[in-house]
């Protein structure tokens, strides 16, 4: 996920989608870990995680969202839900804090499991639709708004 | 281009929708068992109505049920684009559904041709009000993807399917003591199994074998293309099959390369679906993931024997070469996908709706804490033991047939069991907010 990377990726659909492959990516190297008992390892790479599941909702909530509900205002109901959604996997993830912290596997993947499906069922749904309709109301705008999007700071893990 | 207008990602319809679908379907395994203990091994070979009626409680009452359930939820997610009225749609179709399976059930088993006649209506009524909403929610839907692609190909298939069934259930309404027409069942049933069940399966592989284990994707060509391609070889297969306007060698040769055509299609998919899975990233080798793996190993052994059939007469002209073959697909591939599924999307379901009233932000279970992966396992052991007690009744019937109707009644017992206790701690949750 370098620089030179984004650079390619004009169009918000492919851009905001890469974001989650990396995710997943380090979401299965933490479990990897958990499942393996190096909690070590878990720890930081469950970090790195965290970080950018936060920045990713960050350039969401604050740049890609409200570009869209300023362009068409039935963006609103969708934006919101999917605001919610970020709501549960951050309880989510603030409970498998503890479960590392506590070096606890069974809870730490009985929550992995239930983040990984809520997870891919909202990232459908925004790889589906909500990107596409973006890629459509923003045209020529895409690059603007990307530009926007990738000078968010990333916050350090919010949560920890 | 998709518009914001209809956009619906926050439709995710009420809980009851799909688990109404979920919790019939177990009763219909328990009830197919009971009968098939009650008829014996002389229900095993070829079409009698004990058979029918065994395979339309599994088809129809156990698959249908819950494929027809489980795409009330998935449509929002996949294609942003709910059922329309989904509380009503669902009470209707899961109804009429239930009703016209019991009807057709008995009709068959005590060769009553009123109560069939009665289920044609219940079923061809309650079948169509599903078709006519899916096909409403796939038309407007605001994502063109290959899994909504793929339930289109799949509605129209079960569209055929239920005309080519209604018009083999006329028949035998009409003319109660005349063998029915072979090729009509044919048609019905390939429609049913390739065109509704494998190719609904293979649209709903594309979103959910890469999302549950983090295997690489779909290759392209595949996504683009297999459902479609698939669609066409049917159609082909179908008019060849049935019109036989060419003379009759021909016309064998023609239909025996398209069903290889079919096969083939399938068999890729069973393949690329085992080699995805190897390429996982998740190293958690989880149950969902056995069932899928049992289901695509079957799907590859039902197409081989298939095959093999075809080139070796002896096996080709054994008489339960089509009740295996059969059995193959219904318990080692469709029922095995479906188990598999369920056990990931009801605790799931579970724990999403709990969460969405969790205002005061008490402890919620967890999946593996809604249904616990110990009785999952059962599950799949009890399911795995079930598959080569099938192939011996298939061998023999006498010594086979008990045992394995028993085994799936207990299995299905235990889904029931697993689907309630779920409910369960649904409700205590519930009503504790």
């Amino acid at each position: 996920m370098d620089g030179t990377q984004r650079l390619e990726m004009d169009t918000i659909s492919s851009n905001f989608a890469s974001d989650h492959l990396h995710c997943d990516v380090l979401f299965c190297r933490a479990e990897n870990y958990v499942q393996s008992n190096d909690w070590q390892q878990a720890k930081k790479v469950f970090i790195e995680f965290v970080e950018e599941m936060e920045w990713h909702f960050t350039k969401e909530t604050d740049v890609l969202f409200p570009s869209l509900v300023e362009r068409n205002s039935n963006a609103l109901g969708p934006t919101q839900m999917m605001r919610m959604e970020h709501e549960d996997m951050r309880q989510l993830m603030e409970d498998m804090q503890k479960q590392v912290d506590n070096r606890d596997a069974d809870n730490y993947l009985g929550l992995s499991e239930t983040l990984l499906i809520m997870l891919h069922q909202h990232n459908t749904k925004e790889e589906n639709i909500l990107y596409q309709m973006a890629d459509g109301l923003l045209g020529a705008d895409q690059r603007e708004i990307l530009a926007q999007a990738s000078a968010v700071k990333k916050q350090g893990a919010v949560i920890l | 281009m998709s518009t914001p207008s209809r956009l619906s990602l926050t439709q995710a319809p009420p809980i009851s929708v799909p688990l109404r679908f979920f919790f019939t379907a177990p009763f219909f395994g328990i009830l197919a068992a009971l009968v098939q203990i009650n008829a014996g091994p002389d229900a095993v070979s070829q079409w009698t109505p004990t058979t029918l009626a065994i395979t339309h409680l599994l088809t129809l009452g156990y698959i249908s049920m819950v494929m027809i359930g489980a795409m009330s939820q998935i449509l929002p997610v996949v294609a942003g684009s709910p059922l329309p009225r989904p509380l009503l749609v669902s009470s209707v179709v899961h109804t009429l559904l239930t009703l016209g399976v019991l009807a057709l059930a008995s009709g068959l088993l005590f060769g009553r041709g009123e109560a069939v006649l009665i289920a044609m209506f219940l079923l061809g009524a309650g079948l169509t009000v599903f078709i006519g909403a899916a096909a409403y929610s796939l038309i407007l839907a605001n994502a063109d993807n290959a899994t909504v692609s793929g339930m289109r190909v799949a509605i129209v298939a079960l569209a055929i399917t239920v005309v080519f069934g209604l018009r083999v259930a006329a028949e035998h309404v009409l003319h109660l003591d005349l063998p029915i027409a072979k090729s009509w069942t044919h048609a019905h049933l390939t429609w049913g199994f390739i065109g509704w069940v494998g190719i609904l399966v293979i649209s709903v592989a594309y979103e959910v074998v890469p999302m549950f284990q983090m295997t690489p994707k779909y290759p392209q060509w595949m996504q683009r293309w297999m459902t479609k391609m698939i669609l066409v070889g049917l159609l082909f297969w179908t008019s060849v099959y049935l019109l036989a306007i060419i003379d009759s060698t021909i016309w064998n040769i023609l239909t025996l390369l398209l069903s290889f055509y079919l096969a083939i299609g399938l068999s890729v998919f069973a393949g690329v679906t085992l080699y995805l899975q190897s390429q996982r990233q998740r190293r958690i080798a989880d149950l969902t993931l056995k069932f899928w793996r049992l289901a695509m190993v079957s799907l590859l052994l039902c197409t081989s024997l298939w095959v093999v059939g075809q080139f070796w007469p002896s096996l080709g002209n054994w008489r339960n070469i089509g009740y295996l073959n059969g059995m193959l697909f219904i318990f080692g591939f469709a029922v095995s996908v479906i188990i598999g599924m369920l056990y990931k999307i009801i605790p799931f379901l579970v724990w999403l709706h709990l969460q969405r009233q969790n205002t005061r932000r008490i402890k919620l279970p967890n999946m593996k804490e809604i249904i616990p992966e110990q009785r999952i396992r059962w599950h799949f052991v009890l399911h795995l033991m079930l598959l080569p007690l099938l192939a011996g009744v298939a061998i023999k019937p006498v010594w086979f047939v008990y045992p394995a109707a028993t085994l799936f009644g207990i299995s299905s017992l235990l889904l029931l069991f697993n689907i309630f206790t779920a409910l369960r701690i649904y409700q205590g949750y519930y009503t504790s907010m």
